[in-house]
């Protein structure tokens, strides 16, 4: 097997968004699906740092990983206080009973 | 094969098997830990491409933070009387049919790219490089994501008081 190289690490933030998006597409309850979200980001932060070390970017790829930290906390914050709400309204949390405003 | 290579896959299949579990699991409590243990993997797998920094500051606040307040939306959200918390999935096969192209689409992708990847080894100090560029390049973005902050928590704390 050859050494770890830059294809690697792309291989295991694919896996990793691949089934993040599985769980956003397939899970019902809101809080599963912000889980799903969370692997996401994670995925696409791997991705900047493998490329901050195999490019030629210096560390610019860890910097923009911070400021995704940094904006998943946010939104992770905001979008447990609209679960909060939905719950308050709802009782029920489940995505695809949350359907009033169609008609 | 050496104990960088060993680690790697360690590191790997820690990160990918618990990514795994957390989206097939039906007690939400049990994802919740898996997930735990993914940031833990992706966090290793961020010193394994130096960058020592990220990886600490993935684990006090993706572990630290998100990951509790998770959890804390988990138990306010859930009737938790009942002692396990079953939740339900939708069309598992037809997701998973189209998740595995998506995925064979980005793999073939990246393996018909020709990156030009420099040889890895010239690993910079990350601390301080950081602190430095945050705070004579990326000085504009800085304080924007402070402001940024400032309004999450604003808009969350009202959000959630009501």
């Amino acid at each position: 097997m050859t050494h770890i190289g830059l294809n690697h690490f792309l291989v295991i933030s694919s896996l990793l968004f691949c089934l993040g998006l599985f769980g956003i597409v397939t899970r019902k309850n809101a809080v599963m699906v912000l889980m799903g979200i969370e692997l996401v980001l994670n995925s696409a932060n791997i991705n900047f740092i493998a490329f901050a070390r195999y490019g030629n970017f210096g560390l610019q790829g860890q910097l923009m990983a911070l400021f995704v930290i940094v904006l998943a906390a946010a939104e992770a914050a905001i979008a447990l206080a609209i679960v909060l709400n939905i719950y308050k309204t709802f009782s029920n949390v489940n995505v695809d009973e949350i359907d009033t405003l169609r008609d | 094969m050496n104990i960088y290579d060993i680690i790697f896959y360690l590191f790997a299949a820690i990160t990918i098997v618990s990514a795994f579990f957390v989206v097939t699991n039906r007690n939400i409590v049990h994802s919740a830990f898996y997930l735990l243990f993914t940031f833990f993997g992706v966090a290793g797998i961020y010193v394994l491409l130096g960058a020592d920094f990220v990886a600490i500051v993935q684990l006090i606040v993706y572990v630290g933070g998100i990951l509790i307040l998770m959890i804390f939306g988990v138990m306010l959200t859930n009737k938790i009387t009942n002692v396990n918390i079953r939740t339900g999935t939708v069309q598992i096969i037809p997701a998973a049919i189209a998740v595995a192209a998506f995925f064979y689409l980005l793999i073939s992708t990246l393996f018909n790219t020709g990156w030009k990847s420099v040889v890895a080894g010239n690993d910079l100090p990350t601390t301080h490089n950081l602190g430095m560029m945050l705070i004579q390049q990326y000085a504009v973005v800085f304080e924007l994501l402070g402001v940024l902050l400032l309004i999450a928590l604003i808009g969350a704390a009202s959000m959630a008081r009501r």
